[in-house]
């Protein structure tokens, strides 16, 4: 199953193994990301396409027990190599959690904090400009514009999602990793990300973890179908949900097993 | 439709579970409210009963004399060693011109305090054109005269039974007759330090100490509390090294408070040779004391933080100090200060490893720093209680009465410190 048309590569996952303390979450996974576009992660839950978004900013480093194996490029650099800062590497790579995760601060600060810690603005009128621009692109602006001091936790859920996207672009990252991130919001607010995330692939490169098919069918130009920590199948998103290869696949999409 | 039988007598169950489900409801809040009615009730009858023994140490009955400030007994050139005394025995014998030779006389003196010339002697020595004048002052009768005179010795018990003699009785009567008695606030209790005279003893020594060593306390064990539960809690790894510190701290806190004080006798005045009865050992010796009080609740106050908001941080490349400062320690502060305000609380409260420490000790001066001898508020109010003189009962409570409103305004802070912090967020 090598992908046939992989120009344009951005992240490139060779033989990456996860383990959690004995127990193993992924076993060996090869898999190519390209630039602007939308990857979806699918698969039944506990299938390692969590684990495997999380290696791509290394944000398993922070949990106790976890061992990370195999190389992970990122513009054919491996993330992985004692060269490569984490903090600057979490710059370049920005997240989007499952639950809303504001921090307890005003609106302003939330997207300004990241700019801030980096030392991206020098003064107070390029901040500003860099909280309206990430504001705007998340879609947010209008809603909140004439309340930036009010506290990012006042916000509907749906808002608090688009908030933590405009933190999150607002560093400027070249890639950003979605972890379910309409799973707690109800079908207006998903559509109102979803269509964001259209807007965002222009210029970034986007991995979502999805548990709805339809998501994955929506917005996604390619698909990775993940089972009990093995890739099982990937490709062109419209590919795999009209031919999947692999019967596996095919089960999970037409909703036989999950 | 079931029959109308059966939805009869399943409804009857069903009602008397019913029943029997609010009746579950209503006792268990009778239970609740009686749990809390029964400690209210106690505590209003402890603060009650301490406000109320305390109340006669607030007030002292004075008796006014007519002092001739003769040259006979102080000098206008050193006004600071004149005969104060002798003076205001003088002007009592004045007022009893019937009392003649020695005895009797020196029984006169004694319904007086000791401290009976201290004023006079402050208002000559500030202003000596006083002297050769005749000045009319108010001055402190003894702590017996002054139970008497607040009704708190029985005048009806026979002279042997009374520790207020017949004569004395007479004496008092007669400046009563002639309008001469005063009863004033008790300045005394609130600017004195220790003394072995009940109406001349201050709590302002042990004030001063408590705080002092409350200082010293605060200074050395909130910095290494909170570091070392940041170290902990964020930072280490978790291994059986942490682990078993971890066992060592939760087992600290349950450590009898009196072998605190044996280490710290054994450590800081045997070894390092600080200076016994100080502030800055007793404060030590509390901060290891508080250590593990701190540490526990700001570990607690970490832990509670939600891992999302980690999570948040790190994901837009904070790195872990950044973290910690920035999001973790804000969060955690309310926690954090209501450990500390509350081992600071009960560090206030403690003797038992003062005792070791010597600084359960007679100390009349007020302490000017850490260095100098002091005792605490909660030793003096134990050695209070157990002076014979019947005065000192409400000055017990006094002290008493002093501790508690430290401590109501320690807790008042920790409150203030706690809404501001929440309030920022």
């Amino acid at each position: 199953m090598t992908d046939t048309e992989n120009q344009n590569v951005k992240i490139k996952a060779r033989d990456v193994t996860v383990h959690y303390g004995e127990a193993r979450a992924l076993h060996g996974i090869d898999l190519d990301l390209n630039a602007n576009e939308v990857t979806a992660l699918i698969g039944p839950s506990g299938c390692g396409k969590s684990t495997f978004l999380r290696c791509i900013n290394r944000m398993n480093d922070v949990i106790d027990g976890c061992r990370v194996g195999g190389t992970v490029s990122i513009d054919e650099q491996n993330i992985y190599s004692d060269a490569v800062d984490v903090v600057e590497l979490r710059a370049r790579v920005g997240m989007v959690f499952q639950k809303p995760n504001p921090f307890p601060k005003s609106i302003y600060d939330n997207v300004a904090y990241g700019p801030r810690i980096h030392g991206m603005a020098q003064d107070r009128a390029t901040l500003d400009e860099v909280v309206e621009r990430s504001l705007k692109r998340a879609g947010l602006w209008e809603e909140v514009k004439d309340r930036l001091t009010a506290s990012g936790t006042s916000l509907s859920g749906g808002q608090q999602q688009r908030l933590c996207i405009a933190r999150a672009i607002a560093v400027n990252p070249a890639i950003v990793l979605m972890d379910e991130p309409c799973s707690a919001l109800d079908p207006i607010a998903t559509a109102v990300i979803e269509e964001l995330m259209e807007e965002l692939r222009r210029d970034y490169t986007i991995v979502i973890v999805t548990h709805s098919m339809q998501q994955a069918a929506r917005i996604s130009q390619r698909t990775a179908y993940f089972h009990l920590g093995d890739l099982v199948e990937h490709g062109q998103t419209e590919a795999i949900f009209t031919k999947p290869q692999n019967q596996q696949t095919e089960a999970y999409i037409s909703g036989k097993i999950g | 439709m079931t029959d109308k039988s059966d939805t009869k007598s399943h409804t009857e169950a069903y009602e008397a579970r019913l029943k029997k489900r609010y009746r579950a409801e209503r006792r268990f809040r009778a239970y609740g409210m009686a749990a809390i009615m029964t400690a209210g009730l106690i505590l209003v009858f402890l603060l009650s009963s301490i406000v109320y023994s305390s109340l006669p140490a607030f007030s002292h009955h004075h008796t006014r004399l007519d002092i001739q400030v003769s040259t006979d007994y102080v000098s206008a050139d050193a006004p600071e060693q004149g005969n104060y005394l002798g003076l205001v025995r003088a002007a009592l014998r004045d007022q009893f011109p019937e009392v003649s030779g020695r005895r009797d006389k020196r029984a006169l003196y004694k319904i007086l305090s000791i401290g009976a010339s201290d004023e006079l002697q402050k208002r000559v020595i500030a202003e000596p054109d006083l002297i050769g004048t005749r000045l009319s002052l108010d001055v402190p009768l003894s702590d017996d005269i002054d139970l008497m005179l607040k009704g708190l010795i029985d005048r009806t018990l026979p002279e042997s039974d009374r520790i207020v003699s017949d004569r004395d009785l007479v004496w008092a009567d007669k400046l009563l007759a002639e309008n001469r008695i005063s009863r004033k606030f008790a300045f005394a209790l609130f600017t004195n330090g220790d003394s072995r005279e009940p109406e001349m003893a201050g709590i302002r020594g042990a004030l001063v100490g408590s705080l002092w060593t409350l200082l010293v306390t605060l200074i050395v064990s909130f910095p290494l509390g909170v570091l070392a539960a940041i170290y902990l809690e964020e930072v280490a790894p978790k291994n059986r090294a942490t682990a078993l510190i971890e066992v060592n701290i939760n087992n600290l806190a349950a450590v009898p408070s009196i072998v605190y004080g044996l280490l710290g006798l054994a450590v800081f005045i045997n070894f390092f040779h600080l200076p016994r009865s100080a502030p800055l050992v007793g404060g030590f010796v509390l901060a290891l004391m508080t250590l593990p009080r701190i540490i526990i609740p700001t570990r607690a106050a970490f832990a509670s933080i939600p891992p999302s908001i980690r999570e948040a941080a790190l994901g837009v490349g904070a790195s872990r100090t950044q973290v910690i400062m920035h999001h973790v320690l804000p969060l955690a502060m309310p926690g954090i200060l209501t450990g500390t305000i509350i081992g600071l609380a009960q560090a206030a409260g403690e003797t038992a490893p003062l005792l070791m420490i010597g600084m359960m000790a007679f100390i009349v001066d007020v302490p000017g720093d850490v260095t100098a001898k002091a005792t605490v508020l909660p030793a003096q109010i134990y050695m209070w209680a157990n002076n014979p003189e019947r005065a000192f009962v409400a000055r017990t409570s006094a002290g008493i009465v002093v501790l508690l409103t430290l401590l109501l305004v320690v807790n008042a802070a920790a409150i203030y410190f706690r809404r501001r912090f929440e309030k920022r967020w």
